[in-house]
């Protein structure tokens, strides 16, 4: 292993910007002539629109205009849209209601945008947007999901009868029927998943600037994935024609999925920039993100586990009513279905699962993918079934876990995924060690003496990442292909630039993606660079979501790298007056097998371009190669992970005590880098247990709207984490990656909440796991301690 | 542009400066807007989240929640003044690209002056729990904040000896 290749702990190369407080984001970046925009929200769930006056905003100093829905809608201006198409079981299509970058006639949530005032100054046009006067006739509004679909319940599109989006379904229900009908035991549970906002730190952004000239936009956007915004509002929206449209991504202050969707703002930015003649800024205020930004999770789910006498899992099924919000946002009805259901089998070999979901409108912020995307609610069901199932029949839950894990593979399961490789008794015996459970009886009786209820909880989780072959995912209703691009320009001295459609925005890819060129080429770190999130560079690609830069992004790299070292041998050959079959390439040199004649990587590419040892009918000068990779196989990252945890019976309050991952992301490109990664993870997992939870009254208004009152994990929430690995390689792609981006994220609520039942001796206790709530848990279950 | 302007003098690292702002400016537009200091960052609008975090004579401050026209006089110290743009780097900013402190960058410079801050005020020998719970003001969504208290911890011993406070440009 070189210093800079494969599996070298390298430094980050992206650092030195954001040290120094030099990167730039898209709030840092300004246009000559810009303008601010600052959009008027409804402040009711549900209500229609009787009427928008702007005249006494439009007088209001410094503004330039104050447009609304109908504005929009008379421009012709389309609908945003969700791009993955779900048929209900009767095979009829999802209900996707109109969705308006600005909403006419109706509001459908709190914060829904109705209006926006282009001015001078953002102050100016925050003063305006006061001005404008709006009649709503309030319309009565619900935010339950389990309520949505209740009779007399408001219905909200007319589209959507009993405010019902799809009842969607997965498996054989009469099989899993008969399996629990052989079981021994059944184990039952009632799950929340809680409702989460991502809140990466930056808040979106988004500058619109139409060239009158040319007649072409630049938008500059907080966005996972540029070239899937520039398509969508090309090609749907309908602000320009694809080629007239550049979306630049620059640096982006963290995504965790909330910033793939294409949302209101950036259509309005971009459409508005045309009206005034100027360049848009719009930037999110946090309390404005809070009720524009996509949300995560939001499940309420019935599940059942049949075991049979010796503890063998027969068979699952899950009845789950996922809320997607008041309109169905970017990829939002694939969450609580492909990416969802088919992690049902867990690690475990079970021979048959059902799964229903029935997916809601509610009057709030809409729904969608959120770090996980569906597996965190999966792992959540299936190890909370498992562990439950355990304790109920007397069992010890790790030995349960093994007795039911997947050992042979390819292993197919009954809900469409196909794992490829995986050892899951190698990571759960390694973290049971690093966790010393051994240990664990001394320091339950050692917390018992302080008058504390000690707790152990695991979490042997599996993801499907690298999504994901284009075929496979347009046979269950994508609209996209899941293909990765890379682009690799050798320049006559011999650096190197990578042209990615993934993007980075916390990621690292500066750095991994240049440590595989290293590996390959062997040239010096430094003079390679990386670029992407500029639809004007790299030609196209699909971004950063599902832990897929990795397996598929890296991939795609590996084969331009391929065609690059194909042509510089050609190039070597001619130059080294030798066949092409007999040039070796090693350590940056190219040699004639069996002699002692070379050349440097900077000679041949030198000659690559000045072209003076080859004819151009014989060779093409130049040295740049780029290549589409669509992978064969989702991969399958798994891993266990064991929380302990420390309750206070007199507060309810939880610490976490000890943290112990082991997981199997396959070959790892920089150890440092994924570390972090998984850190992260386990943050918003613990944040989603312990104390992360979107509260909507029942009038539809949200409680939770600031970092005030949605409670994020703070740095004493969390212990030092102990972070490990094992290594199949995954055999689904070129590298052996699996990825690593939503591991943490994926096994730690259930990990926390096992620890905490566990501790507390009751399963009767609902995320976040606040201490308010298990103080309750443990006073409704009458399990206080008794007094010394 | 309508409204009333007034003005105001501090010391921005190092540099003098007058600038003409709306009486409502807070410190935080005036860094980002007027002087084109765009390293400290908005990540909320509550005070919670730390990102803008600056020295002001020499203390941390959360400069969204200060008026510029309070600072008459002041000396600020930003992320972009705690070392030369072209000189090394400031002990706790190497030790932060060192420890993986950072990933998407957002909050980094807020933690990285936070954690200057805390230096000053508690030595260079600083245990998890002391750091941990001195970030009590500053939000990371990305790192689960481990590498940040390892990065705090190695910057903190770093600093001794090297000359290098929080005075640097003030």
């Amino acid at each position: 292993m070189s210093a800079t290749g494969i599996g070298a702990a390298v430094r980050r190369k992206e650092d030195r910007r954001f040290i120094t407080g030099t990167g730039h984001y898209t709030d840092d970046i300004n246009r000559p002539g810009q303008s601010y925009a600052y959009f008027l929200r409804s402040p009711h769930a549900h209500a229609t629109i009787k009427s928008v006056d702007v005249k006494p905003a439009a007088k209001m100093p410094g503004v330039l205009a104050v447009l609304t829905g109908a504005e929009l809608a008379a421009d012709k201006i389309g609908n945003l849209i969700c791009g993955w198409m779900i048929h209900s079981k009767d095979g009829s299509p999802m209900k996707m209601a109109p969705h308006p970058a600005l909403a006419n006639g109706k509001v459908c949530h709190v914060g829904d945008p109705l209006a926006v005032v282009v001015a001078e100054t953002l102050a100016q046009a925050r003063d305006a947007a006061e001005k404008i006067v709006v009649e709503y006739a309030v319309l009565p509004a619900v935010a339950d999901p389990a309520a949505a679909q209740k009779p007399g319940a408001p219905r909200i599109h007319d589209i959507a009868p009993n405010n019902t989006i799809y009842q969607w379904h997965l498996g054989d229900a009469s099989a899993v029927e008969a399996a629990f009908r052989a079981a021994k035991h059944v184990t039952k549970l009632d799950i929340i998943n809680n409702r989460l906002v991502p809140n990466a730190i930056e808040p979106r952004a988004a500058i619109g600037d139409y060239d009158a000239g040319t007649g072409a936009f630049t938008l500059w956007n907080t966005t996972q994935n540029p070239h899937v915004a520039r398509l969508v509002i090309a090609a749907f929206v309908g602000m320009a024609p694809e080629h007239k449209l550049r979306v630049i991504a620059p640096d982006v202050g963290g995504g965790f999925g909330s910033k793939i969707f294409i949302y209101p703002e950036e259509v309005v930015a971009l459409w508005a920039s045309k009206r005034v003649g100027r360049p848009v800024k719009w930037v999110a205020e946090r309390s404005e993100a809070f009720v524009a930004d996509a949300h995560g999770r939001d499940h309420v789910t019935r599940a059942e586990m049949a075991f049979d006498g010796e503890g063998r899992i027969l068979g699952l099924r899950a009845k789950t009513v996922a809320n997607l919000g008041a309109y169905m946002s970017t990829f939002s009805s694939s969450v609580p279905t492909y990416l969802y259901a088919t992690l049902l089998s867990g690690q475990y070999e079970i021979p048959q699962i059902y799964c229903e979901v029935d997916a809601v409108y509610t009057n709030t912020v809409p729904v969608d993918a959120y770090r996980g995307a569906g597996r965190p609610e999966a792992t959540f069901v299936v190890e909370r079934l498992v562990e439950v199932g355990a304790r109920e029949m007397g069992q010890d839950p790790a030995e349960l876990r093994r007795k039911n894990f997947v050992k042979k593979f390819p292993h197919q399961t009954p809900v469409i995924m196909a794992y490829d490789a995986g050892d899951y008794n190698a990571s759960l015996k390694k973290a049971m060690e690093l966790a010393d459970c051994k240990g664990f009886g001394r320091r339950k009786r050692e917390s018992a003496r302080d008058g504390k209820l000690r707790g152990i909880g695991f979490s042997t989780y599996i993801e499907a990442c690298g999504i994901a072959p284009s075929q496979a995912v347009g046979s269950l209703g994508a609209g996209v292909g899941l293909w990765e691009s890379a682009e690799v320009r050798v320049n006559p001295t011999g650096s190197v630039e990578i042209l990615t459609g993934s993007h980075a925005h916390g990621q690292g890819h500066e750095t991994t993606f240049a440590q595989l060129v290293c590996e390959r080429l062997g040239i010096p770190i430094d003079n390679i660079s990386v670029v992407h999130g500029d639809t004007d560079k790299v030609q196209f690609g699909m971004g950063t979501y599902g832990s897929r830069s990795g397996a598929v992004g890296m991939s795609a790299l590996a084969k331009a790298l391929d065609k690059i070292e194909a042509k510089a041998k050609k190039v070597a050959a001619h130059m080294l007056e030798a066949a092409e079959g007999d040039i070796e390439f090693k350590d940056g040199k190219f040699s004639v097998a069996g002699t002692d004649k070379s050349a440097a990587w900077g000679d041949v590419t030198l000659n690559a371009y000045i072209a003076h040892k080859f004819s151009g009918q014989e060779l093409e000068p130049g040295l740049k190669e780029g290549a589409f990779y669509d992978p064969t196989n989702f991969t399958f990252p798994a891993g266990c992970h064991i929380c302990e945890v420390e309750v206070d019976p007199e507060t309810g309050n939880t610490e976490i005590a000890a943290w112990t991952a082991v997981d199997d992301f396959g070959v790892i490109v920089n150890p440092m880098i994924v570390e972090g990664q998984v850190h992260g993870g386990i943050a918003q997992g613990v944040g989603q247990a312990l104390c992360e939870g979107v509260v909507y009254d029942k009038d539809g208004q949200l409680v939770t709207g600031s970092f005030m009152d949605y409670c994020m994990p703070r740095a004493d929430h969390l212990p030092t984490l102990k972070v490990d690995t094992t290594v199949t390689k995954c055999p689904s792609n070129p590298l052996g990656i699996k990825g690593c981006g939503e591991a943490g994220a994926i096994a730690a609520p259930a990990a926390v909440i096992n620890a905490i039942t566990d501790a507390i001796g009751t399963e009767g206790l609902a995320m976040p796991a606040t201490p308010q709530a298990v103080w309750a848990a443990l006073q409704k279950a009458n399990r206080m301690p008794k007094a010394a | 542009m309508a409204g009333e302007t007034a003005a105001v003098s501090m010391t921005v690292n190092g540099k003098p400066i007058t600038a003409n702002v709306d009486p409502r400016t807070l410190l935080v537009q005036l860094l980002r807007e007027h002087l084109r200091l765009t390293g400290t960052h908005v990540g909320c609008d509550t005070s919670q989240c730390g990102a803008c975090v600056v020295h002001v004579n020499g203390k941390a401050i959360k400069s969204c929640t200060v008026l510029a026209l309070q600072l008459e006089g002041a000396t600020v110290l930003t992320i972009e003044g705690l070392a030369a743009a072209d000189g090394p780097l400031h002990p706790m900013q190497e030790a932060f690209r060192e420890n993986h402190g950072l990933q998407c960058g957002f909050c980094t410079p807020g933690m990285i002056m936070t954690a200057v801050d805390i230096v000053r005020r508690k030595g260079n020998e600083l245990d998890d729990r002391t750091i941990r719970e001195e970030l009590e003001g500053n939000i990371c969504r990305c790192t689960g904040y481990h590498n940040i208290v390892k990065a705090i911890a190695a910057g903190a011993r770093a600093m001794r000896g090297s000359g290098a406070t929080s005075k640097a440009a003030e």
